[in-house]
């Protein structure tokens, strides 16, 4: 059975330009011990998806209208605020996006890491400095009993990113969840703290969904990867499978962004063509329609459902909504 | 003459200076000797790890942090020391673009006075002008001129960034110091926003600081690149040389970790790992401050001795400016596994400085992408 089961996870928007469906549908499964991959456009939904499996969306604005999150037999969306408390931070952890907004500009790092200690551990303030230190020092921090008394704001962008990388991984949780945990690091720093979130899942089994931009952490990371758009999952599939045979033409455009150390420094980047869809009006069909290189009449009749292709090369079952989807991947694998 | 011409520039905080763990302040070395010149229509990249004090150069550089040493000239005209009213003069010449297109946008004005405000402080047009040079900008960042009475929060990340940039142009600067501008994006609106820099350039003979951490973007952006650590540029070199024939031992490592988006090519990817400290600007190491973490560095044992020793007696150095290591010898250190031979510094380097350059037969790294 797997470790987390979200299903059909559908939150919605009140806002004064209207009503924005953030996440419509959106289901998948973690395994212990796996790393899931979620990648897509600023604002396609990935973090409010895994804000809203750990209670955190602000409600209202936020309404979580319809799903079901299972974890060891219980379902989080049920639970009451203070035993989801008690679950954060602790079994199910997450390293947020902004590291300025989830830290404390008028605490010190000792302050803000010993709580989560206190809390969770019943850890007393002098034994849990030690152990914030040595955390520290795992995400690299030089001088970490040093640091320990700066402020958020004494740090360079890349540590304040560290420090919320140390905090969440202090009480080995069994569910990480990473959004754009490496953005702001260089690519040594990064090595080092994915071959921290590596070890620890070989340690304690941790399943670990990883949010980011950087199709290479993802390559080097990732079991599967789920693709999101406009708020919905448009193609789901083994690592493997997806690099080497992208489904959904979203996905493609993607993949053909990425800037190569191999390719020719002084061609124009390729990117996707438009802009981003506003969710508040969403087209009718497939909402990657007004940017989509393949479309056909077919795209506007509905919106395309997730379903599975056939792939006879797949590790494992390949998902994707789109109409030519299933053409486009036979074209594509050999025959 | 250099268009921008930086030297010897350091930057150093106190911190904790009110009895930090009860002792007296700690001087940190965010930026500690650097120098480089940037030619008019030119981009240099400036890449390294987390830290090692890229931003705080660059906000030095462009006047956001008074420098503690050394000096900027631009255009000839030296900016550090200058009053705050001088500086002003000179302000519309060197801009900046940050990495956060939130945080650095006010969510209260809207597009239009985001444009013109610049000009509007240094009393450039009457307001009509203005306003046209505000949608003449909008236009040539791609934006719609139709969105002038729009609100940031109604654009989204990518056009913030693009809003963030036209509002660096308004003043017509020569050069553009670019803080990770495009880490922030998603890849496909990267790449639009890389395309859109590189078109800019061309069409305004803009030069550009480029700092990034993702080195296929800097690759490019930058027809040369400089690679810091811990305060200091350790190699500088033009893009394919840097890129194809690393160097110093942290450039070869730096380019290791870049991760392909592959896979196939992740598992089999041969990094070089990195071990020991990150060293600390609090208390940099003697000697190259890349020395502990060194895969080509000599054994422990008398070369290492010799260094420190010498060092200190460096550090004493010249013009007041304390100085780690005025002169610590980089002889040659032959690593027999690793095959390979080492070179003198590359012309660009600072004097004196300790460049340990490394000359690889081949670069592994590159095999593979
Ligand atoms: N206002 C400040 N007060 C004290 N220390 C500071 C301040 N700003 C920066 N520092 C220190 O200066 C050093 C360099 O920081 P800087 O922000 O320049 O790093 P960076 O190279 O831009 O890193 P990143 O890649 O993470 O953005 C760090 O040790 C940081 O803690
Ligand atoms: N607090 C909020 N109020 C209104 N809309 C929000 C809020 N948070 C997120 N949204 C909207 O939800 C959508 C998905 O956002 P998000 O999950 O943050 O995207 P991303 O995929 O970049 O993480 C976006 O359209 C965003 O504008
Ligand atoms: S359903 Fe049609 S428009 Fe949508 S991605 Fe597939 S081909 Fe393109
Ligand atoms: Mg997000
Ligand atoms: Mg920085």
């Amino acid at each position: 059975m797997a470790l987390l089961d979200v299903r059909d996870l559908t939150v919605r928007f009140d806002t004064h330009h209207g009503t924005v469906r953030a996440v419509d549908h959106v289901s998948f499964t973690l395994e212990a011990g796996e790393t899931l991959g979620l990648v897509g456009e600023s604002g396609s939904g990935k973090s409010v998806t895994n804000l809203a499996l750990l209670g955190l969306l602000p409600q209202p604005p936020a309404v979580v209208e319809a799903g079901e999150v299972w974890f060891e037999g219980r379902d989080l969306l049920k639970l009451a605020p203070a035993e989801l408390r008690a679950l954060r931070g602790d079994a199910l952890s997450m390293i947020f996006q902004d590291p300025m907004t989830s830290l404390n500009p008028l605490l010190t790092l000792e302050r803000q890491l010993s709580e989560v200690l206190e809390t969770h551990r019943g850890v007393t303030r002098r034994a849990a400095r030690a152990k914030c230190a040595a955390a520290l020092g795992d995400v690299g921090i030089p001088e970490p009993e040093r640091r320990l008394d700066q402020y958020p704001h004494e740090l360079s962008g890349g540590m304040r990113q560290r420090v919320m990388i140390a905090m969440a991984l202090l009480c080995d949780p069994q569910v990480l969840i990473a959004d754009e945990p490496t953005t702001a690091l260089d690519v040594t720093i990064q090595a080092q703290i994915l071959e921290l979130m590596k070890d620890l899942q070989r340690r304690h089994g941790t399943a670990i969904v990883l949010i980011t931009h950087d199709l290479g952490v993802v390559a080097g990371m990732s079991d599967r990867v789920n693709v999101m758009y406009a708020g919905r999952i448009v193609e789901s599939a083994a690592a493997d499978d997806l690099f080497a045979r992208p489904a959904h033409p979203y996905t493609e455009g993607l993949l053909a962004s990425v800037p190569r150390l191999g390719g020719d420094a002084a061609a124009a980047l390729r990117s996707i063509p438009g802009t981003p869809p506003d969710l508040a009006s969403l087209p009718p069909g497939c909402a990657f329609a007004p940017r989509c290189p393949a479309r056909v009449d077919a795209c506007l009749a509905g919106v395309p459902l997730l379903v599975e292709l056939r792939d006879a090369a797949a590790r494992r079952p390949h998902h994707a909504a789109c109409v030519a989807a299933a053409e486009r991947l036979a074209a594509r694998s050999p025959a | 003459m250099s268009l921008l011409e930086v030297r010897d520039l350091a930057k150093h905080f106190t911190v904790g200076a009110r009895g930090f763990l009860g002792r007296g302040g700690a001087v940190l070395r965010a930026v500690d000797g650097v120098s480089f010149e940037l030619e008019r229509g030119r981009a240099l990249g400036l890449v390294g790890e987390s830290g090692c004090g890229k931003s705080t150069a660059a906000r030095t550089i462009v006047g956001l942090h008074r420098a503690t040493a050394g000096s900027v000239r631009l255009g000839g005209v030296e900016l550090t020391g200058l009053s705050r009213r001088e500086w002003q003069a000179h302000r519309g010449r060197l801009q900046m673009i940050f990495q956060d297109p939130y945080a650095s946008l006010d969510p209260r004005q809207t597009v239009a006075s985001i444009l013109t405000e610049p000009l509007a402080i240094h009393r450039r047009g009457k307001p009509r002008e203005r306003r046209l040079r505000a949608l003449a900008l909008l236009d040539a960042v791609g934006l719609n001129p139709r969105h002038i009475n729009r609100y940031p929060h109604e654009f989204s990340g990518g056009q913030r960034q693009r809003i963030g940039i036209a509002r660096a142009l308004a003043l017509e600067p020569e050069v553009l110091v670019c803080d990770e501008p495009v880490s922030a994006l998603d890849v496909s609106i990267q790449a639009q926003i890389v395309n859109l820099l590189a078109e800019l350039r061309e069409r305004f003979q803009l030069a550009y600081l480029f700092i990034a951490h993702d080195l296929a973007v800097v690759r490019h952006v930058c027809e040369e690149v400089a690679v810091m650590y811990l305060g200091r540029i350790v190699e500088r070199a033009p893009r394919d040389e840097l890129f194809e024939r690393p160097r110093h031992p942290y450039t070869q490592a730096l380019l290791s970790a870049v991760p392909l988006p592959d896979p196939a090519a992740e598992r089999a990817r041969r990094r070089i790992v990195l071990e020991g400290d990150v060293p600390s600007p609090l208390h940099p190491p003697p000697g190259c401050a890349f020395e502990p973490r060194c895969p080509a560095r000599a054994r422990p044992g008398r070369p290492l001795r010799a260094r420190r020793r010498r060092s200190s007696r460096a550090r004493r150095g010249a013009r007041g400016l304390p100085r780690r290591a005025r002169s610590a010898p980089w002889g040659l250190r032959v690593n027999p596994e690793r095959r390979a031979t080492y070179a003198r510094p590359r012309g660009a380097s600072s004097r004196g400085l300790p460049h340990v350059r490394m000359r690889a037969r081949s670069s592994p790294h590159l095999r593979e992408s």
